[in-house]
């Protein structure tokens, strides 16, 4: 067993799992996701991201690429909550969240693509 | 190549800044969270807790050390204690991760990459042909030397980095690309351009004869187009060479011994090749006659050997004085001695020898054995070998009749194949001729250059290299070779030039006669003093020159002119 590995994957799923949870839930109520959950699926995402640096494969940079696409998009929702709650002072109204799901859904869906690679990868390599 | 190298580039960082980078994220992640998990105490004194944006904020000034103060209200005991933990931590996480960005700067191996991807950037950059030049040694450095005084651009490759320092200590014109790295290595001569379209060829001088032959197989597999210019000290090697369609193969030891029997046999036709291969500029060197007898041979190596087969084909007798006969091999009766001490000398009978020939490898030695014949039998005609370039201000001390020096010698042999090919063939059509024909050519020569080495430069009669003449030919009006060689500033004036050979189609024609009728897609080889290129440079591109050189009459160019010189 390597132990570089399991870190690996570990992040990787953890990241999809975050992702996941934040996402679970109506979509336009604020009571269904937590702000919480979406500050570890930023950590999560960004350390998997690092973890996935400097791998020389093809298949390392398109798992890079989905890392970086689902970091963007997580990113992009914890400002949008910020402004938000912030600067307009409308609070967060089904809509907001609404946007704030949604772009939680995109990464989320880039994390699924990470996770399939991360198993094709696997399966390959058992061969 | 350069796209790999690039890649490698970033690879290598990105790998090395995986920790720093997660130290980092994961200092700011637990600060963060703490911040906001810890209660805090607004102005009325009611609970509160920061939001995400705002940890996220204070953390980013504080551990960064820049500190605004505490926002948006007072901090309570609790969070200033998660504070200074998070200063610490922070601080530390931030300095480790610059000294690990710092470190990766500075490492030897990342440095190598950057190196490697800045020379093939460099060679990508060349604009004009340029050749490759595998092995910066003594010759290697005289040959770039010289190509950049002829205005050819070099690119170098040499597994010394000490060498690959010199080089960019040089003083040179023109930027030249240089890589410590392994010529044998096909990536490299990849790296240096070897399939780019404006590599011209590839010359191999590396001590190495096994890298030589894998650089020209590699350069001919990859590139079949590139001449290639090889060293080969073993003859082996040389057909090996050879085989495989090699350009030009130089044994160093051959070539060397093969000057200096020239130089002793028939010296007029070694002038004649000193004179024409020299860098233009410098001093002739004078005429000199040397005597007929028996010749001393300090020394019996490679080179010792092709001295005297040379030698002894051109009909000189030869003593031979060598250290170690059993070794070596030497013939019976050679003399045993290094040939710096009298009595050895004395044993080969020096006082009836003519010349003496210090060729030993080492410089000392062979200053050594010139001085101590000198003092023996000062009539003695006394040649020496140089081995390294660095002993110049010595043998130049000593006075010696002739000195050879081995770089030199290749190098000058390279560089006419590479400015001049047309030198190379006019040479060996030079050695076929007679004595006295070749004495009549140094004495023209010499009454041309006036004390300095001519300048040597080739006349292609194409529509880019000669317009004017090309376009009078193109026309059905003819130009003799005569024409060319007046002054365009008063055609009485003979320009201080001389054609030495005409090649037409594959005919080779020497000296040719000033009435010959030009062909278009001649090519001319004009020797001449320095600056008279540009003079004949008018009749070749000018019409109205051409037109003058050959009537007398500065014909009307423009079209009001013309209207107004014919009425």
């Amino acid at each position: 067993m390597n132990i570089e590995k399991v870190i690996f994957s570990f992040f990787i799923v953890l990241a999809l799992t975050l992702n996941f949870g934040f996402f679970l839930g109506d979509i336009d109520n604020p009571a269904h996701h937590n702000v919480y959950e979406l500050y570890a699926a930023i950590v999560v995402n960004l350390i998997a991201t690092v973890l996935k640096f400097g791998e020389r494969t093809q298949i390392g940079a398109v798992l890079l690429a989905t890392s970086l696409v689902a970091d963007l998009q997580l990113i992009a929702a914890a400002l949008f909550w910020t402004i938000a709650t912030q600067t307009t002072g409308g609070g967060l109204t089904p809509a907001t969240m609404a946007g704030i799901v949604a772009l939680s859904g995109g990464a989320l869906l880039a994390n699924v693509i990470s996770v399939v690679l991360l198993i094709v990868d696997i399966a390959t390599l058992r061969r | 190549m350069q796209a790999r190298t690039r890649n490698r580039v970033v690879f290598l960082i990105l790998r090395r800044m995986r920790v720093p980078l997660l130290v980092l994220i994961g200092v700011y992640a637990i600060s963060v969270l703490g911040l906001v998990l810890l209660p805090g105490i607004d102005a009325e004194g009611r609970p509160y807790r920061l939001d995400f944006f705002h940890a996220f904020y204070i953390v980013t000034y504080t551990i960064t050390t820049i500190g605004y103060g505490e926002i948006p209200y007072t901090f309570s005991v609790a969070q200033r204690l998660w504070m200074v933990f998070s200063i610490y931590l922070g601080v530390i996480g931030w300095v480790y991760a610059l000294g690990a960005l710092i470190a990766l700067a500075r490492d030897p191996a990342f440095r190598q990459v950057l190196v490697a991807g800045r020379f093939a950037t460099g060679v990508r950059r060349l604009r004009e042909p340029f050749y490759i030049v595998c092995g910066y040694g003594d010759t290697g450095s005289l040959v770039v030397h010289d190509m950049d005084e002829h205005g050819l651009h070099a690119v170098v490759l040499d597994i010394d980095p000490d060498r690959i320092s010199e080089l960019t200590l040089e003083d040179l014109s023109i930027f030249v690309p240089g890589l410590c790295a392994d010529a044998g290595q096909p990536d490299n001569l990849l790296a240096a351009g070897l399939k780019l379209p404006l590599c011209a060829g590839i010359v191999a001088l590396t001590s190495n004869d096994a890298v030589n032959l894998k650089v020209a197989i590699t350069a001919k597999l990859l590139n079949p187009g590139l001449r290639v210019i090889c060293r080969a000290d073993t003859h082996d090697t040389e057909a090996n060479m050879r085989s495989f369609g090699t350009d030009a193969v130089i044994n160093p030891f051959e070539a060397f011994a093969k000057h200096l029997a020239m130089a002793v046999h028939s010296p007029d036709l070694y002038l004649l090749y000193s004179w024409l291969t020299q860098t233009p500029g410098q001093p002739l060197p004078l005429r000199y006659q040397p005597p007929r007898g028996t010749w001393l041979l300090c020394g019996y190596g490679r080179f010792g050997k092709a001295v005297q087969r040379h030698l002894n084909f051109e009909g000189v007798e030869t003593v031979i004085i060598e250290n170690e006969p059993e070794m070596t091999k030497a013939p019976k009766g050679t003399i045993h001695g290094r040939g710096t001490e009298a009595v050895t000398l004395r044993e080969a009978h020096i006082d009836k020898a003519v010349g003496i020939v210090a060729g030993t490898d080492d410089d000392a030695n062979n200053l050594s054995i010139i001085v101590t014949a000198r003092s023996l039998n000062p009539n003695l005609f006394q040649v020496a070998r140089q081995n390294a370039r660095e002993n110049d201000a010595l043998f130049e001390a000593a006075r010696l009749d002739l000195v050879m020096q081995r770089s030199r010698i290749i190098s000058n042999r390279i560089l006419s194949r590479i400015s001049t090919p047309l030198l190379t063939q006019f040479l060996r059509e030079a050695r076929h001729q007679s004595n006295d024909w070749v004495s009549e050519l140094v004495d023209r020569l010499w009454r041309l250059a006036s004390n300095r080495t001519p300048d040597l430069w080739t006349v292609e009669l194409t529509p880019d290299g000669a317009p004017a003449v090309h376009a009078a030919l193109s026309g059905n009006r003819e130009v003799r070779l005569g024409t060319l060689q007046n002054d365009a500033r008063g055609r009485e004036q003979r320009l201080n030039c001389l054609a030495l050979l005409l090649k037409r189609g594959e005919e080779l024609r020497l000296l040719p006669d000033d009435n010959l009728a030009l062909a278009p897609g001649d090519r001319i080889l004009m020797c001449g003093r320095p600056g008279v290129v540009n003079q004949m440079q008018w009749a070749l591109v000018n019409a109205s020159a051409l037109c003058y050189l050959q009537t007398g009459e500065w014909r009307a160019e423009g079209t009001l002119w013309r209207w107004l010189t014919d009425r």
